[in-house]
């Protein structure tokens, strides 16, 4: 776990924790925090801000009978949300958003499959899977994409990627990642805005294949 | 209740005695404290009373449920609260679940070391000092983000919150809470 290079940026740590950040984002953020015990402090660090700012936060009286049902339901069994678990190489969070069974693979051509997780206007959040060797679609987008290695490693103009690792592209970049040889690359890859490939054909199939 | 005040603050106090005797009073004490902390939050948040109240009700059952997670080296308790209740302030806002990340491995707890604990709890003391010498416009942009609403559109996750000004100091004095969780997590 120590060999993670490439982490959550500070701006990204805060905004999931103060509640800020869209699904497909706190989706990364928190299967990161899961795999890396750095960004798990540095996001306490800022939990432990809005709990200082919360202890300072003016009283809002609340009504007379709350305080006597919650006392009077503390041996009331309810159920309580389990934590996420890992489920081989996903991490709790993906596992859970998988309901814990494997991922529904659709091919998307030259041996690269994905699985959407959520998709909407504004954001989407999927898995994806690439052969070794495989190069993904040169691609630009319109805005945030963060991908996350959960097994294998890919390359592209900006770096390594290893499991762990998270890159951050932001519209800038147009980027062609390589999957590295040895297993197949399975990354968890989050947008703000629909993906808008450079290559003819797949922006002609984008709205086809979701992605 | 006994041995375990020494330096502590009385919340720690009152969260050890919930985790490790399930001691009802302490609990109500708990209540006192974060119910009308948590419900000024949420109401500023955007939440009607009403939902408010739902808010608090579910969050202050989960700290009694979840109390056995609560680890006092990692985690301040006011901390691990606001992170309960945020979670279940989008999860009724947004009508999703909000993905959480895995709890961290640690069924092997280990024994209260006070020392550590109550150094955490300085550490939080002098954030809470740093925060205290912002200016009023800095500190109204960190109240607003982490205890506001949570859609603002305009704090583009790429700017982040307005924290990049003030991150230095914000930074202050945790080292050791990162050290902690580090180590623990490399075991």
């Amino acid at each position: 776990m120590s060999s993670i290079r490439h982490h959550i940026p500070e701006s990204l740590l805060a905004s999931y924790a103060s509640g800020e950040l869209s699904y497909a984002f706190s989706m990364v953020v928190a299967a990161h925090v899961s795999m890396c015990a750095e960004c798990r402090a540095r996001l306490v660090t800022h939990e432990t801000v809005g709990g200082v700012l919360l202890d300072e936060e003016h009283h809002s009286t609340v009504t007379s009978g709350l305080r006597s049902r919650v006392l009077d339901m503390l041996d009331t069994p309810q159920p309580v949300r389990p934590a996420p678990r890992r489920m081989g190489v996903f991490p709790g969070p993906v596992a859970e958003a998988l309901s814990y069974g494997e991922p529904k693979w659709r091919r998307l051509g030259a041996g690269v499959r994905q699985t959407v997780l959520k998709r909407s206007d504004e954001e989407s959040v999927r898995l994806l899977y690439i052969p070794a060797g495989q190069a993904v679609p040169d691609h630009g987008h319109n805005g945030l994409e963060l991908t996350l290695v959960l097994q294998g490693a890919f390359s592209d103009e900006t770096g390594t990627f290893g499991v762990g690792d998270v890159e951050v592209a932001d519209d800038e970049l147009e980027h062609t990642p390589v999957a590295a040889e040895g297993d197949a690359c399975i990354c968890l890859a989050a947008t703000d805005a629909q993906l808008k490939f450079n290559a003819f054909v797949p922006r002609l199939l984008q709205p086809v294949l979701g992605i | 209740m006994s041995q375990k005040s020494g330096e502590m603050s009385e919340q720690t106090v009152w969260m050890l005695a919930v985790r490790d005797d399930r001691n009802k009073s302490a609990f109500a004490a708990l209540f006192d404290y974060f119910a009308p902390r948590l419900k000024g939050m949420l109401m500023r948040g955007g939440l009607q009373a009403s939902l408010a109240e739902e808010v608090v009700q579910d969050t202050m059952l989960a700290v009694w449920r979840k109390a056995h997670l609560f680890d006092p080296h990692r985690a301040q308790v006011s901390g691990w609260v606001y992170q309960i209740a945020r979670n279940r302030q989008i999860d009724v806002l947004r009508k999703e679940r909000r993905p959480i990340p895995e709890e961290m491995r640690g069924d092997d707890v280990q024994e209260d070391d006070s020392l550590q604990i109550v150094a955490l709890e300085q550490d939080t003391a002098r954030l809470r000092k740093a925060l205290q010498c912002l200016s009023p416009e800095q500190r109204t942009l960190v109240e607003q983000a982490y205890l506001g609403d949570m859609s603002h559109s305009e704090l583009h996750a790429q700017t982040g919150l307005p924290l990049g000004t003030i991150k230095s100091r914000i930074r202050l004095g945790l080292e050791r809470l990162r050290r902690e969780l580090g180590n623990e997590q490399s075991l």
